[in-house]
C-alpha cells in the first residue's frame, strides 16, 4: 500500500516541515549571495491543505500566475514546484535585474522568463541539497520548464501528484524582500508514489 | 451570477435549465460534462486521475474518472436524466509543462483524456465533441438549458463546443 500525506503521523510531518524550513533558508541564503545584497526572509510556513483548497491559495483558479517546474531524479523521484502571483513574479524579476519602477502589469519579456527559471533553479537547487544532506539520499534536479497561465491549471499538477495516494498537498509559504521589493511564492515538493517511504526511511522516521 | 454552480477540483455537480455549471481554471485535469437535452439536465465533473485502483478504500469518488462518470450518472438520474440520452462533452487534459523525460505527473493530462473516452464508451454514451490537450488552462460553463459547453482561456480565444 502506499503511503501519503493523510497517512503520516505529527511526527513524520514534523521532520517533512523542518526540511521545508532548513529547505526554504537556503534557497533564500543562495538568492542573497547572488544578488550580493541583503534579503530578508519571513519564517516559512509549511502547510498542509485538501486538495480542493489548493488552486484557491493565490486567489481566484482563474488567476494568471507563474509555475516553475523541476523533475527530481536520482534516489528520490518527483518533481518540485514553484510559484508566483504575477506580482510576485515582477517583483523577482525586478530584484533580479536590479530594476525599480518596471510596469507589473506587462507581459513577460523572453529575458525575464529565462531570469525566472535560473530563479527556479537556484531555489529548487538549493532545497534539494538541503534535503540531500538531511538524508544522505542522492538528488538530482532537472533543467526547470516555465509555465503562466490560470492558477487551478498549473496547480492541477502537485494536486493531481499528491491525488494519486491521498486528499492532501504539503507545501511551503515562503515571504521574502530585498528591502523594495516583496516577493510570495509557493513551494510544493511533490514526491512520486513510491519515494515517500524512501524519504521517510532516509529520515528514520518510517513505521 | 446566482445562476452559477461551481464545480471545484476533483468534485462533481449537477443542475437543471437555467442553472450553469463551471469549473475554473482545468489543466491536466478533465471536464467531463454530460446532457440529457430532453430533462434539460447538465452534470460535470472534474476528473482528476484516469482509474482509481490503490487498494485504498476510496473516499473521493469524483477524483477518478471511472468512480466519477458512474457517481455523475447516478447524480443526473435523481434529476429526471436518462442514460440513455445522455451526450458527453470533454474539455481539458492538458499538459502544463515539457519535459524530454517520460514522467508520470507530466503525461497525466493524456492519461486522463484517453480514460474517460474509454469509459464513456463503455457505458455507450457518445462524445459528440470535446477541446483536450494543448498546453494550457481552460475554464468551462456547461448551460444546463440546451447543453452548450463555453471553453475560455489565457491567450487562446474562447470558443463553443
Amino acid at each position: 500500500m502506499s503511503i501519503g500525506i493523510d497517512d503520516l503521523n505529527t511526527n513524520q510531518l514534523d521532520v517533512l516541515r523542518e526540511i521545508g524550513n532548513i529547505g526554504a533558508g537556503n534557497a533564500i541564503t543562495a538568492l542573497a549571495k547572488m544578488l550580493n545584497k541583503k534579503v530578508d526572509m519571513s519564517v516559512p510556513k509549511v502547510k498542509i491543505l485538501n486538495f480542493k483548497e489548493i488552486p484557491e491559495i493565490l486567489g481566484s483558479s482563474d488567476t494568471l500566475i507563474v509555475g516553475i517546474l523541476l523533475e527530481v531524479t536520482g534516489d528520490l523521484k518527483g518533481n518540485i514546484l514553484f510559484v508566483l502571483d504575477s506580482n510576485s513574479a515582477h517583483s523577482l524579476v525586478n530584484i533580479l535585474m536590479g530594476k525599480q519602477d518596471a510596469d507589473k502589469s506587462a507581459e513577460l519579456d523572453e529575458i525575464e522568463i529565462s531570469a525566472l527559471k535560473e530563479m527556479g533553479n537556484i531555489l529548487a537547487g538549493s532545497y534539494l541539497s538541503a534535503l540531500s544532506m538531511l538524508t544522505n539520499l542522492n538528488i538530482l534536479p532537472s533543467v526547470p520548464d516555465l509555465c503562466i497561465d490560470m492558477a487551478g491549471a498549473i496547480l492541477s499538477v502537485p494536486a493531481i501528484g499528491f491525488g494519486k495516494v491521498g486528499d492532501s498537498v504539503l507545501y511551503i509559504e515562503t515571504e521574502f524582500t530585498d528591502g523594495t521589493q516583496k516577493v510570495a511564492g509557493e513551494f510544493f515538493l511533490i514526491p512520486d508514489v513510491n519515494s515517500y517511504e524512501t524519504l521517510l526511511s532516509a529520515l528514520g522516521v518510517m513505521g | 451570477m446566482e445562476n452559477v454552480i461551481k464545480v471545484g477540483m476533483a468534485d462533481l455537480n449537477v443542475a437543471v435549465s437555467p442553472f450553469i455549471l463551471t469549473t475554473l481554471g482545468l489543466g491536466s485535469c478533465v471536464g467531463v460534462c454530460l446532457y440529457d437535452s430532453i430533462a434539460k439536465v447538465a452534470g460535470m465533473a472534474h476528473i482528476m486521475l484516469p482509474y482509481s485502483m490503490h487498494g485504498k478504500p476510496e473516499t473521493n469518488l469524483a477524483k477518478y474518472a471511472d468512480t466519477g462518470i458512474e457517481l455523475l450518472i447516478n447524480e443526473m438520474a435523481k434529476k429526471g436524466a436518462v442514460k440513455s440520452r445522455m451526450i458527453a462533452k470533454l474539455a481539458g487534459g492538458a499538459q502544463m509543462f515539457n519535459f524530454r523525460q517520460e514522467n508520470d505527473i507530466i503525461k497525466i493530462g493524456q492519461k486522463n483524456v484517453l480514460a474517460c473516452k474509454e469509459i464513456l464508451n463503455n457505458l455507450n454514451i457518445r462524445i459528440i465533441a470535446e477541446d483536450t490537450g494543448g498546453n494550457f488552462g481552460r475554464t468551462i460553463e456547461l448551460f444546463a438549458e440546451d447543453g452548450r459547453l463555453m471553453i475560455r482561456t489565457i491567450g487562446f480565444g474562447v470558443k463553443q463546443i
